[in-house]
C-alpha cells in the first residue's frame, strides 16, 4: 500500500469520507455492500473492474437516477492531501450520477491516488491538452471534497443540493 | 444624526449572528492556514500571478475569445452593466426560457441582471441557499461570501414559514434546508438557462473554476442547456496550471476550511448529457447533447481601475472575504454598515470607488481605520488599508474618477485653511472640518500641552464638548486625552544624559527614542519609562526634535499631509541611523508608519528611508533583541513581584501586521510574569475612529469584546496591559483597572 494511499484514506476520513480498500477480485462484493438500493452508475472504463457483475443499474434513465439513492461513478484521482475526489464530467452522465443521489460513490485507482493539489492540476492540465489535440476539447473535472454543505441556514449542515453521503472505494491495482 | 442611529440599529439587529459567522470564518482561517507549510509563497506566487494577468489583461481577454470559440461557446465583454444585461437578456430571449436558475454571483448583484430579467418576465431563481433568502427577504447581501450571515436560524425559519406555510412548521437547519433542497431542486430541473459566476478563467483553455460548497452550481449548469457565466474581466488568469495556488487558498482564506466541497473545472459546453428529468424511457448515454455557452466579461469601471496606478491592486481580490472577516468594526455591522451598492468589507471601498464611484465609496469608507489586521489575511496581498487612505484622501479633495491625480507625486498640500462647516459631503478640494481637527492633532496636542491644565478642563466642561460634537463630531461619551504640561522632550531636555556610550564601545549601544506624539503630549509615562529601562540596559539615549509621524492625518486620508511629516522624520533621523544609532518607537501605530507606510508615501528606493526603517524597532522589541540578543544585564529592570497575577497583554493591530506582539510577550516572562494575551483584532478606538459620534457605539462594540476577554475569569485578577496609546485609552474606558504600558512594568524608577 502506498504512502499516498495510507494519507489519503486518513484524510478521505477526516473529511467525511468513508473508505473501502478493495481488490477486482472482491470488488463487487465491496459495491454490494456499501450501495444503497436503488443504485445507478456509469460503467467504469479501464479498470479491470464492472458494475456489470453488481445491484448497480448501469446507464439508467434520469427518471431511475432520479429515484436512486446511490451513484457510481469513477474518480480519475484523488489527492491525499486534501481527501479530494476528481470525478470527470463526460457524456455518459458521470456528473449527473454523483450529483443527484444521496449517495455517492467514487470508485478511485490506488495508483490514481497523487499527493497534492499541484500535482493534480498537472495532470488536469495534461489531460486538458491531450483531449484538445484530439478534438475533444471540453475536459471538465469537478474537485469534490467530502459531500455537500452549508452554512446559510444558521448553521452547518451536512448535505445541501449535493449528496449528503459519499463513499470512496480505492481499487487495488 | 442618521448615520449613528443606523449604526446602532446595525449593531443590535445583525451585529451578534454577524459576529459569531465572521469570527468563526476568522478562526477557521488562523487555523487552516497555520496548517500550510508554503503559506506565505502561495500568496506570493498567487499575487504574482494575478499580476502578471491584469498587466497583460487585453491579450489575455483575445486569447479567452479564441479559446471559448473553439469550444464552441460565446465570448461577450460588457462595457457596463447595461451592456451585459441586453446581451443575457437576448440570449434568455432567443433560448425562450421561462426560468433561469443561479448560483452565487456577487458580480450579477453588481449589474442587477435578476431585476434586468424579471422585467421581461422571466421567472429568476438564487440555489444558493443564502442568496435564496436573500432573494426571498428582498434584501441584499451583508457579505461577499456568506450573503446571509446577518439571518440567523430563527428568522430564516420564521421567514420560510410565513412564504411557503409547511406542515409541519420548520425549525432546524436540517429542515431548512431540507426544504430548500426540494423546493429548489425542483425548479433547476424544469429550468432552460442555468447563470453562474465564475471565480477564476484560464485563457489557454477556457476552462472555469467555481467554488462552492453546497453543489447548486453542479447541478445549475448540469441540469440546464444553456449556461451563461458572468464574471468581471479581471477574473481571467493565464493558463489553468495557475488555477491550483488559488484553490489551495482561497476556502482557506475566505470560510476557512483547507477547501470547498466542490471547485468544478468547467471547460464549457460541458458534455454532461441534457436530460429531461420525467424520462423513463431513454438512458443518459442517448440523451441530447446540445448546449450552448455564453460567457459575459463585465468591464464596468475595471479597465479604467487597471490604468489607475493605486486602484489597480483591487483587481487582484479573488473575493474571498478575508478582509471582512478579519475586520473588528466590519464583525460589527457587517455589510450592510460597511458596504456600498453591491462590495463590502476593506476591499468594498476600491471595488465600489471603481465601479460605482467615489460617492458610494465615501458612505463607507471610514469605518476603515487602517488597522491592517486584513493586510496579512488578504490570499494575494493587496494592501487594503492603503486603498481606503487613498480613496479617503480623493473623497477629502472631491475628485470624481474622472480627473484621478496622480497620486503621490505632486499632490497640492492638503488644504488646511480656514474651516468651512464640517461634513464628508462639503468637499470643494479640502477635508471636511473633522477631518482636518484630527489630521492636525499635531497642532492640537502642542497647544493642549502648553495650556494644560487648562486645555484639559476646558475641554472637558459641558458646552464645549456639546460645540465639540456639533462642529468636530467628537461624541460627548468619550473621555478626551490628558494633554501634560511637561511634555516627554522637555523631561528628557531638563533631566539629560545619564549615560554616555562611545561609538566604539562593544557594549553599549546608542539609542533614538522617537518622541512619537503621544508619548510626548499625553502618555508621557511610558516615554520615561523607556528611558530609563534602556539606560539601565546600558544603552546611551537621546530624544531629538523630530515631528510627529503623520498617523494622524495618514489615517484622515489628508496624504500630502502626511507625506510633508514623513519627509521632515526621515531627515530628522537619518543622521543618527547612519552613524550608528538605533531608533526605538514607543507607539506601534508611528513604527508602522515607518516600516510600513512611508513606503507609499515616498515611493520606494528611498535611501534614506530604508535606513531609517531598517533602523527602527518597537520598544519592547528593542529590549528583547539587548536581553536575548546582546546579552544585556537584566539585573536592574525590575522583576515581577512575588506573588504576582499576571498579567493579560492586548497587542496592537499594526504591531501584529508587523509581527512583533512576541516580543512583549518574551521580554514580560523572561522577567518572571505569567503572560496571557487577547485575540482581538482591534481594540475599536483606532485612533480617532472611537472618538467620532457617528462610530462611538460601533467603537465600544467593538470594545465590548476587548473587555469580555480582559475580565473573562482566568484574566480577572491580572493587571492589563496594551502598547498603543488608543489600546490604552480604550481598556481605560472599557475597565475599572487602569491598564499600563508593558514597559513601565520593568521600570527601575516607576511614577
Amino acid at each position: 500500500m502506498s504512502t499516498d494511499a495510507d494519507a489519503a484514506v486518513a484524510k478521505l476520513d477526516e473529511v467525511r469520507v468513508e473508505t473501502h480498500r478493495t481488490t477486482p477480485d472482491e470488488f463487487a462484493a465491496t459495491i454490494e455492500s456499501v450501495a444503497d438500493e436503488p443504485a445507478v452508475g456509469v460503467e467504469l472504463a479501464d479498470l479491470p473492474v464492472s458494475l456489470a457483475d453488481t445491484p448497480v443499474a448501469v446507464d439508467p434513465t434520469p427518471a431511475a437516477l432520479k429515484a436512486a439513492s446511490t451513484g457510481v461513478t469513477r474518480a480519475s484521482l484523488c489527492v491525499a492531501d486534501y481527501g479530494t475526489l476528481v470525478l470527470p464530467d463526460d457524456d455518459r452522465g458521470s456528473e449527473l450520477v454523483s450529483l443527484f443521489v444521496d449517495h455517492h460513490v467514487a470508485v478511485v485507482r490506488e495508483s490514481d491516488v497523487v499527493a497534492d493539489m499541484e500535482t493534480a492540476f498537472e495532470r488536469f492540465d495534461a489531460d486538458l491538452r491531450e483531449e484538445m489535440t484530439t478534438g475533444e476539447s471540453h475536459t471538465s473535472r469537478i474537485l469534490a471534497t467530502g459531500p455537500s454543505a452549508t452554512a446559510d441556514m444558521g448553521e452547518l449542515v451536512i448535505g445541501a443540493h449535493g449528496p449528503e453521503r459519499v463513499t470512496a472505494v480505492v481499487l487495488e491495482d | 444624526m442618521a448615520k449613528r442611529d443606523e449604526y446602532e440599529r446595525l449593531i443590535r439587529t445583525e451585529g451578534a449572528t454577524i459576529r459569531e459567522n465572521t469570527q468563526g470564518f476568522n478562526e477557521g482561517r488562523y487555523d487552516s492556514v497555520a496548517k500550510l507549510d508554503d503559506y506565505e509563497e502561495l500568496k506570493d506566487q498567487a499575487r504574482a500571478i494575478k499580476e502578471d494577468a491584469i498587466e497583460r489583461l487585453p491579450a489575455l481577454v483575445e486569447e479567452l475569445r479564441e479559446s471559448v470559440a473553439e469550444n464552441g461557446g460565446h465570448l461577450y465583454v460588457a462595457e457596463d452593466a447595461a451592456d451585459a444585461n441586453e446581451y443575457i437578456r437576448e440570449v434568455v430571449a432567443e433560448r425562450e426560457a421561462e426560468r433561469v436558475v443561479k448560483s452565487k454571483s456577487m458580480t450579477t448583484e453588481e449589474i442587477e441582471v435578476n431585476e434586468a430579467l424579471e422585467d421581461d418576465g422571466v421567472d429568476v431563481v438564487e440555489t444558493d441557499l443564502g442568496e435564496w433568502v436573500i432573494q426571498l427577504a428582498d434584501e441584499s447581501p451583508s457579505h461577499i461570501v456568506g450573503p446571509a450571515i446577518h439571518k440567523s436560524r430563527a428568522e430564516i425559519a420564521d421567514l420560510l414559514n410565513e412564504r411557503f406555510d409547511p406542515d409541519p412548521p420548520l425549525e432546524t437547519a436540517e429542515e431548512l434546508t431540507g426544504f430548500a433542497r426540494e423546493h429548489l431542486g425542483e425548479l433547476i430541473e424544469s429550468a432552460e438557462v442555468g447563470m453562474t459566476g465564475a471565480n477564476f478563467v484560464a485563457a489557454d483553455s477556457g476552462t472555469m473554476a467555481l467554488v462552492t460548497s453546497e453543489g447548486n452550481a453542479r447541478k445549475t449548469v448540469a441540469a440546464t442547456d444553456t449556461h451563461i457565466a458572468v464574471a468581471g474581466v479581471e477574473k481571467v488568469v493565464p493558463s489553468v496550471e495557475d488555477l491550483s495556488a488559488f484553490v489551495e487558498l482561497i476556502g482557506r482564506s475566505g470560510t476557512g476550511q483547507d477547501i470547498t466541497a466542490y471547485i468544478s473545472l468547467l471547460t464549457p459546453p460541458v458534455d454532461s448529457p441534457v436530460v429531461d428529468f420525467e424520462d423513463d424511457d431513454t438512458p443518459l448515454s442517448e440523451q441530447g447533447d446540445e448546449r450552448d455557452f455564453h460567457l459575459v466579461l463585465i468591464d464596468n469601471g475595471r479597465l479604467a481601475m487597471r490604468e489607475d496606478d493605486q486602484l489597480r491592486e483591487t483587481l487582484y481580490c479573488i473575493r474571498c472575504g478575508a478582509c471582512s472577516n478579519s475586520c473588528a468594526n466590519f464583525q460589527s455591522v457587517g455589510g450592510h454598515g460597511f458596504g456600498g451598492e453591491t462590495y463590502s468589507g476593506g476591499i468594498g471601498t476600491g471595488w465600489e470607488a471603481g465601479v460605482e464611484g467615489l460617492d458610494t465609496a465615501a458612505e463607507f469608507n471610514d469605518f476603515c481605520t487602517g488597522c491592517t489586521r486584513c493586510a496579512p489575511a488578504c490570499p494575494v496581498k493587496i494592501d487594503i488599508p492603503w486603498i481606503n487612505t487613498v480613496v479617503r484622501d480623493r473623497i477629502n479633495r472631491g475628485a470624481d474618477r474622472e480627473r484621478f491625480d496622480p497620486l503621490v507625486d505632486g499632490l497640492t498640500p492638503d488644504a488646511e485653511g480656514e474651516p468651512s462647516a464640517g461634513g464628508a459631503a462639503e468637499t470643494d478640494g479640502r477635508p471636511p472640518l473633522d477631518k482636518r481637527f484630527f489630521g492636525n492633532f499635531e497642532t492640537v496636542a502642542k497647544l493642549g500641552s502648553a495650556t494644560a491644565p487648562v486645555s484639559n478642563w476646558l475641554a472637558d466642561l459641558g458646552p464645549n464638548r456639546w460645540l465639540m460634537e456639533r462642529a468636530l463630531g467628537i461624541d460627548r461619551r468619550r473621555d478626551l486625552p490628558e494633554f501634560r504640561r511637561e511634555t516627554f522632550r522637555e523631561w528628557t531636555a531638563d533631566r539629560g544624559s545619564t549615560k554616555t556610550v562611545d561609538a566604539a564601545e562593544s557594549e553599549g549601544r546608542r539609542v533614538v527614542v522617537y518622541p512619537d506624539l503621544y508619548t510626548n503630549h499625553v502618555q508621557v509615562d511610558r516615554g520615561k519609562a523607556t528611558v530609563r529601562v534602556l539606560e539601565a540596559l546600558g544603552c546611551e539615549v537621546v530624544i531629538p526634535a523630530v515631528r510627529a509621524s503623520g498617523r494622524a492625518p495618514f489615517s484622515q486620508g489628508m496624504l500630502a499631509t502626511a507625506t510633508d511629516h514623513a519627509e521632515d522624520v526621515v531627515a530628522g533621523l537619518e543622521p543618527y541611523v547612519a552613524s550608528g544609532y538605533d531608533v526605538v518607537v514607543v507607539e506601534p501605530s508611528d513604527l508602522a508608519m515607518i516600516d510600513r507606510e512611508y513606503e507609499k508615501l515616498l515611493g520606494g528606493d528611498h535611501e534614506a528611508l530604508e535606513t531609517v526603517a531598517e533602523g527602527s524597532y518597537e520598544a519592547m522589541e528593542y529590549v528583547y533583541g539587548l536581553l536575548e540578543q546582546a546579552g544585556a544585564d537584566p539585573t536592574s529592570l525590575v522583576d515581577a513581584p512575588a506573588g504576582h497575577a499576571g498579567v493579560v497583554y492586548h497587542s496592537h493591530c499594526q504591531q501584529r501586521t508587523l509581527g512583533l506582539e512576541g516580543h512583549t510577550t518574551a521580554v514580560l516572562e523572561r522577567l518572571g510574569y505569567d503572560v496571557t494575551t487577547t485575540d482581538v483584532e482591534c481594540c475599536g478606538m483606532a485612533g480617532s475612529f472611537g472618538y467620532k459620534a457617528d462610530y462611538y457605539d460601533v467603537s465600544m462594540d467593538v470594545g465590548a469584546q476587548l473587555r469580555e476577554q480582559l475580565d473573562a475569569e482566568e484574566n480577572r485578577d491580572r493587571v492589563p496591559v496594551a502598547s498603543g496609546t488608543s489600546c490604552l485609552e480604550q481598556i481605560d474606558a472599557l475597565l475599572a483597572r487602569r491598564p499600563a504600558h508593558p514597559i513601565e512594568l520593568l521600570d527601575p524608577e516607576p511614577n
